[in-house]
């Protein structure tokens, strides 16, 4: 799956997208930065509420595709701003993290 | 009314090292006089008067700050005849304040950003302890502005000699140095992110840049959110790269337990941020090849984790 199909696939808004389009490796989802950094998945994605810059930092430092913000947290403009420079694309959806970590689990593990 | 055009984005270094070493507590006027609030206008004129100062802090009896009369509040006084009231029922109490522990920059960026031509400064306590004018910084800015050239002018003149003479001992070893500050979160992954950058255009394999940027960024993260302030230092050569994290304090009681997953001390907000789940040495210490780590209480801490650019990752 590409970063480029996630929008339609899960139904999210993309806020962020100047991103170059690569193949998903995997997801992790977690609120805490520190637990993302040790084990989110290089070259995938993180599925999360914690919409702030540092998470974009995270992001960058793991090489990750995207970053899929859910219930609908509001999105701050540094947040963007950041993601932006790095490349980085910035998916948002009402559904929990739940919700969103079950749509993907079958079609990113097979 | 007052600015001071330093642009913080891209001064040179030094200047903006010298921004981030200097604190508030360095360019204030200290000890300051204060007033009370049952001193009338008058009062407060005559020894604003006499020691040719254009504001007084208000402040009770535990040095607390009430508030601040200035010339403007004075004028004010003068002209609606109110100048043998008390301070108290007058004077300006929506008081921006800046805190003696703060950076010099910050400062700056305080008189850029709000028209006032002083701010009472704070101490731990809450107590006013001193004050700042813009001309406190500037002219403490040019005395370390002064100093800095003075030393520059000394290190670069050996430095040519020395290029010219040993042209082959330009074998070298690269420092680059960031400093992080307490709960600034705007910069604070600044470093890591440059690290990484740097390492990818160098060509370091992309696995060995990814554990480089997760001890770096989970380093820093420590210093912004445990620590009085640190530098980060990355010491680069062909072969190996350290990173050493220095702060000033306050020092880990039980080093043991800080190495123990899940363990953490951080508070309720920095948790709300999505930082303190424990991980963040344990992570630093599982990607690095080798990981050093010394601490006292009262005194500082420092991390060192080296890297080995060539391959034989271990994690």
């Amino acid at each position: 799956m590409k970063t480029s199909e996630l929008s339609s696939f899960l139904g999210a808004r993309c806020v962020q997208n100047a991103f170059t389009d690569r193949t998903i490796e995997g997801a992790y989802t977690t609120d805490l930065l520190s637990d993302a950094m040790g084990n989110a998945v290089d070259d995938g994605i993180l599925i999360t509420i914690q919409a702030h810059k540092n998470t974009v930092a995270v992001a960058t430092l793991k090489d990750l595709c995207a970053i899929v913000i859910c219930n609908d947290r509001p999105i701050p403009e540094d947040m963007i701003a950041s993601a932006r420079n790095e490349g980085i694309a910035i998916f948002v959806t009402g559904e929990s993290q739940y919700v969103v970590s079950g749509k993907l689990y079958q079609k990113l593990n097979t | 009314m007052f600015s001071i055009p330093i642009n913080q984005d891209n001064s040179p270094e030094a200047v903006l090292e010298i921004l981030f070493k200097l604190k508030v507590k360095d360019v204030m006027t200290h000890p300051i006089l204060t007033a009370s609030p049952s001193d009338s206008l008058r009062h407060i004129q005559q020894i604003m008067k006499k020691n040719h100062i254009t504001g007084i802090p208000i402040a009770d009896a535990q040095s607390k700050l009430l508030g601040i009369v200035s010339m403007d509040d004075i004028v004010n006084a003068l002209d609606n005849g109110w100048i043998e009231d008390q301070a108290g029922l007058h004077m300006t109490t929506n008081v921006i304040v800046l805190h003696e522990s703060m950076s010099l920059s910050f400062c700056v960026s305080y008189f850029n950003k709000y028209s006032f031509g002083r701010f009472p400064v704070l101490d731990k306590e809450s107590r006013v302890v001193g004050m700042v004018t813009a001309s406190d910084v500037v002219s403490t800015l040019l005395i370390a502005l002064n100093k800095e050239v003075e030393r520059l002018e000394h290190t670069i003149t050996p430095d040519h000699a020395a290029d010219s003479a040993f042209p082959e001992a330009a074998q070298e070893e690269r420092v680059v140095e960031f400093r992080t500050e307490p709960f600034n979160f705007e910069i604070a992954g600044q470093a890591s992110t440059e690290i990484k950058k740097t390492l990818k255009a160098a060509g370091v394999e992309t696995s060995i840049t990814r554990r480089i940027g997760i001890a770096s960024y989970e380093l820093e993260i420590n210093q912004v959110v445990h620590s009085e302030g640190g530098v980060m230092r990355y010491f680069i050569s062909g072969e190996k790269l350290t990173i050493e994290a220095v702060d000033i304090g306050p020092g880990i009681p039980d080093l043991e337990k800080a190495l123990t997953e899940g363990f953490s001390t951080a508070t309720d907000r920095v948790r709300s941020l999505g930082f303190g789940a424990g991980m963040g040495l344990p992570n630093t210490k599982r990607v690095s090849d080798e990981f050093f780590i010394e601490s006292s209480p009262g005194r500082g801490t420092t991390v060192r984790a080296t890297f080995n650019l060539k391959g034989n990752p271990t994690a």
